[in-house]
This record gives structure tokens, C-alpha cells and sequence, in this order.
């Protein structure tokens, strides 16, 4: 076995035995992408020689019998999150000179565990898509293909890098954000796990905002387990995040063990859409059997607004969107394209720093708000929203989790779904309703298509109760058994 | 809901993004298709339902002590400046 081909916690366990050593593993890694990231363009900014400096203060750290939670493990970090010192581009044009002069508090707290970073990675532009394709840095390709057919197929997005790294092995794990599915529709489409937690259990504080009532950082990873780990590294009360949830961190890693024995996992009817592919429903009995199997009780549950959370999402997503990216001025840290006067200039800057997703969505969310529409729209769907989040309660007075597929299709081909905006939006159909109302949500690999693609089944849980959503993930996991690897990977 | 090209224009320059003339239709129709789909939300009743802004439950926002806790960092925040004289951002003249 290769060093890239380890879980995280295996990698943990053979750093800590010193079997190996983190300037080794991270050589590893680094050899990995320097072979496949021109193929696979996961990552936007490799960092070799800070990460072998990290390494170096890991080993050494681990020889003085200090080692913290992450000591030595290579992981790359979504080109979303600022990083003291290192480009951070959002994925867009106009922060491509953009060098933060601080730290987001979730790659702080993973630094302070001891992780080892080896560079940024690719995503939509503003983490505004569900393919990877906005990205102003180019397209990242996923590291699996058809059975049979050699065409590029997109990794998901917005965290397309991040899960296109982790599944080509070519970090043990990253970070990513959520906002409407950005974690687990990437990792459902490149066969890794991934977790959006609680809205509040990671500080938003140094990520480049997209819709701040929607954004939420996690982990992806190659195993449930593993997101676990870095899960309980990233979480964590922020003061300078006033979202951020003062509540104590729980052992995630250990809840993977629980098992499901009693507990009740509803099924949202409404998720049963019309012309779900067969083998995804499939999928999803198949999981509901292993649960079953493993003496949980399954429930139906009825979440009659869940329907209307996408169009919602549309209008809640773009509008924050809107206010939030309303700093890219051309003036203080964005890059400036001239003009006969001020207004000129902004004008211009974001005419010329933007790309056509986010164009589209800062006008959408402007018109939304705009003088006459704002109860039409934004505070219609602010009710909606409440009516999202009480079926959500409801359901959760009954049962412990739900379960339904991550994601209406597998990873489909690079240049598909693009001519219609509303297309590329109902990959989120099944993600979406997590975020607007704040629960957690993880997508785990449990099976694959008729054409060898992965597909993954989502778990959703209460509010603050990842613990349960880790337990049925893990589950899940166990019964299926998911081996099949991509055919673009380290080693390969 | 259908969006003429004087209403595209208009939203434009409230989001200060300069469109070219030849990119108003497009976007006329991406915005027009966004919006027709959206309609779909006039259907749910919502007599009576208390909007929610956001994610956080049960909790109240925390108020800090009003003290300065930052600071002294000009060069660091001018760092990113495309522009600067001094210690200050510079834009083009405003006032004649």
C-alpha cells in the first residue's frame, strides 16, 4: 500500500507508531499532485515548500512526544478560506492578487492541531455552482470516469478541488463550504464522504462570504471517520463569528461506533421526486435495508415545504450574495479596472472581475431587493424559510435522522447542464432544505451507477446533533462496503 | 415574471456591473427563466408566518463590550489596495 492511499486515521496512527514520517507522507502527496493536478486542476495554489516546512516542525514535534490531534497530515484547504500570506482567490478573477493578511479561524484551528497544508484548491467562482465550471482558474476534472468512455465529467461543486484531491488521493482530506450542497454533492459525485455541519459549529470568520445566513464550513474526507477527525478540529466556538455556537466540541470520531440499534430514520416522501433515476431510488432502499438490518427502525415522514426550497433558496442565496460581494469595489482588495470617475470604476471592476454565474446571481439578488419587490420576494421567502425549518422540527419530534440520496444524478459531463441556469440549480434539489434551516447533513459513497460512477446517500439530524448523523453515516458506510476507486488517482 | 431590457439596464447600474449592450438579452432571458421558475413559491400560503432571516436557533445574538480590540495595522489592511497614496485608498477625483 502506498502512503497515499491511507485514511486519515491510519495515517494518524502510523505517524504517531513512527512507521513513517510526516515529511515522507507529505513528499507523498506532494509527488501525487505535482503528477496529477495538470490533469485533474484540483488545486489553484500549491504551497510545497511551506507544507515540507510543516511537516519538518510535525516530526519534529512528534519525536518530542507533542503531537496534537492533526500533527503531520497533509491536507488541502478550499481556496475559499483565507490563508495568512497565501493567495486566496474565491475562485474568481477579481481577487486573483488577493493575499489575506490573517487567517480564517477554521484553518487557524486546524494549524493549531498540528495539520500539515498543502496548497489551495479549485471551486465555483464565489462557491456559486454545482459543477466546478464557474471557476475563473479553469474547470477541475473528476478523477472517475464512465465505464467505457474517456469523457471529462465535472467533480460537483462548489468544493469541486477539495473532492476531486481527496478522491485522486491527493491529500488525506480538506476543507470545504456548504451554502446549498457545495460539500456533499461534490463528495456524492467523486465518492467521498463529507459533512455540512450545524449552522454555527464553525466559525465563519475569514471565509470569503457567499449568503451568511447559509454558509457553513465542514470537512471532506475519505471515510466517515476521518471527517469526524477533522470535524472535531474545525468546530468550535468563535468569538469574532457572532453566529458561531458557544457550545462544547463533542468526540464526533466516537460517535461513529454507536451504531444505529433503535434509533428511528425517517424517509421524506416528498424527496421521492417525479423521475428519480431508478438505480438512485435503488440505492436508497438498499440503504434504508442496511439500517434496517442493523435495527433501526424506518419511518415515513412527510416534509411538504421541502419542495420549495430550491426556488426559496434563489431568492435568499442571491440576495445575500448581492450585499455580501458589494466590497469587490475595485478599491481596497480587489483587483481595479479604471474608469473616467468612480462610479465608472466600480463598474468596470465588476464588469471585468466577475464571471457570468455571479453576474447573474449579484443582479438577481438586487433585483429581489430592490424598492417595490423586497416583500414580493425576499420576505416571502423569508416565511418560507420558516415553514422549511418547522417541517424540519416536526419531523425531528419523531425521528432521530433522515435519510435520502445526496444528489438526482451522478457526475455527469464537463459542458452539460450549462445553457440553462435552472438545470445546473436542481442538482441541489435534496441539499438545498439543509441549509435554510440550519441542520447537519453528510453524504457517504454507497454504490455506483450502471456506468461505475459513485453515488452517495445523505444523512440529515437535528440541530447540534452531528453525533447521530456520524452514527448513521457510519453505518451506512460499514454496510456498504464502498471499494471501487477512481481511475485517475495516485499510483494509478 | 418577465424583465424588459430598461429593467436589466436599471438593475445593472444599482449593482454597479457594466453590461455591454450586447449582454442585456442574455441575460434577459437567464434572469426571466430564473425568475418564472421562482413563481412557483406564490402558490404556498404564508398568512400569518413569522420570516426567518437565519440559521441560528434558540440562540440570541451575543453583544460584546464596546472596546477597541483591533488596530495599528494600516499596512496590513493597505496591503490588497490597488491603489494607495500614503495611508490612504486612492480613487479617482470625486470632488471638482
Amino acid at each position: 500500500m502506498m502512503l497515499t492511499d491511507l485514511t486519515l486515521a491510519a495515517a494518524r496512527d502510523g505517524l504517531r507508531a513512527r512507521r513513517f514520517s510526516s515529511v515522507e507522507l507529505t513528499e507523498a502527496f506532494l509527488s501525487a499532485i505535482a503528477a496529477l493536478n495538470p490533469t485533474l486542476n484540483a488545486f489553484i495554489t500549491v504551497t510545497a515548500e511551506r507544507a515540507r516546512d510543516q511537516a519538518r516542525a510535525a516530526d519534529a514535534a512528534l519525536a518530542a512526544g507533542q503531537g496534537r490531534a492533526l500533527t503531520g497530515l497533509p491536507l488541502a484547504i478550499k481556496d475559499l478560506f483565507c490563508t495568512q500570506g497565501v493567495r486566496t482567490t474565491a475562485g474568481s478573477r477579481i481577487l486573483e492578487h488577493f493575499i489575506p493578511p490573517y487567517e480564517s479561524t477554521v484553518s487557524a484551528n486546524l494549524l493549531r492541531d498540528g495539520a500539515v497544508f498543502l496548497g489551495k484548491t479549485n471551486l465555483d467562482e464565489f462557491a456559486m455552482g454545482s459543477s466546478n465550471m464557474t471557476s475563473a482558474f479553469g474547470a477541475v476534472t473528476n478523477p472517475w470516469t464512465r465505464r467505457g468512455d474517456n469523457a471529462a465529467l465535472v467533480p460537483g461543486g462548489s468544493s469541486g478541488g477539495s473532492a476531486a484531491a481527496v478522491a485522486a488521493r491527493l491529500a488525506l482530506g480538506a476543507t470545504a463550504t456548504d451554502t446549498g450542497g457545495s460539500i456533499r454533492q461534490p463528495a456524492s459525485f467523486c465518492g467521498i464522504a463529507g459533512i455540512k455541519p450545524t449552522y454555527g459549529r464553525c466559525s465563519r470568520w475569514g471565509i470569503v462570504a457567499f449568503a451568511s445566513s447559509l454558509d457553513q464550513a465542514g470537512p471532506v474526507a475519505r471515510s466517515v471517520e476521518d471527517c469526524a477527525i477533522l470535524l472535531g478540529s474545525m468546530a468550535g466556538h468563535d468569538p469574532r463569528d457572532s453566529t458561531s455556537a458557544d457550545r462544547p466540541v463533542p468526540d464526533f470520531a466516537a460517535a461513529c461506533a454507536r451504531g444505529v440499534k433503535g434509533l428511528r430514520i425517517g424517509v421524506p416522501r416528498q424527496y421521492r421526486a417525479d423521475g428519480m433515476a431508478p438505480e438512485i431510488e435503488a440505492l436508497w432502499q438498499q440503504g434504508l435495508g442496511w439500517l434496517r438490518e442493523q435495527g433501526a427502525e424506518i419511518v415515513d415522514v412527510s416534509l411538504p415545504h421541502s419542495k420549495y426550497a430550491l426556488a426559496t433558496y434563489y431568492i435568499v442565496a442571491p440576495a445575500e450574495a448581492s450585499s455580501n460581494l458589494a466590497r469587490y469595489d475595485g478599491v481596497r482588495f480587489s483587483s481595479r479596472t479604471e474608469g473616467d470617475d468612480l462610479d465608472a470604476l466600480y463598474e468596470n471592476t465588476r464588469a471585468a472581475g466577475f464571471g457570468p454565474e455571479v453576474k447573474r446571481r449579484v443582479l438577481i439578488g438586487t433585483y429581489v431587493l430592490s424598492a417595490g419587490y423586497y416583500d414580493a420576494y425576499y420576505l416571502r421567502a423569508q416565511k418560507i424559510r420558516a415553514l422549511i425549518l418547522k417541517d424540519f422540527t416536526d419531523v425531528f419530534a419523531r425521528v432521530d435522522a433522515l435519510v435520502t440520496p445526496t444528489a438526482p444524478s451522478a457526475a455527469f459531463a464537463q459542458g452539460e447542464k450549462m445553457s440553462d441556469p435552472v438545470a445546473m440549480y436542481l442538482n441541489d434539489v435534496f441539499t438545498v432544505p439543509a441549509n435554510m434551516s440550519g441542520i447537519p447533513g453528510l453524504s457517504v459513497p454507497a454504490g455506483l451507477d450502471a456506468r461505475g460512477l459513485p453515488l452517495g446517500l445523505q444523512v440529515l439530524g437535528r440541530p447540534f446533533d452531528e453525533e447521530t448523523v456520524f452514527a448513521v453515516g457510519a453505518a451506512l458506510e460499514r454496510a456498504a462496503g464502498f471499494a471501487a476507486l477512481p481511475a485517475m488517482r495516485a499510483g494509478a | 415574471m418577465s424583465l424588459d431590457p430598461a429593467a436589466i439596464r436599471r438593475i445593472a447600474r444599482l449593482a454597479r456591473i457594466r453590461l455591454d449592450e450586447s449582454d442585456i438579452a442574455p441575460m434577459q432571458a437567464d434572469l426571466s427563466g430564473i425568475l418564472a421558475w421562482i413563481e412557483q413559491l406564490n402558490e404556498v400560503d404564508i398568512e400569518g408566518v413569522v420570516p426567518l432571516a437565519g440559521g441560528v436557533q434558540g440562540v440570541a445574538l451575543p453583544m460584546r463590550e464596546d472596546v477597541v480590540d483591533d488596530g495599528g495595522v494600516v499596512d496590513a489592511v493597505l496591503a490588497n489596495a490597488p491603489d494607495r497614496q500614503g495611508d490612504f485608498y486612492a480613487v479617482p477625483k470625486v470632488v471638482e
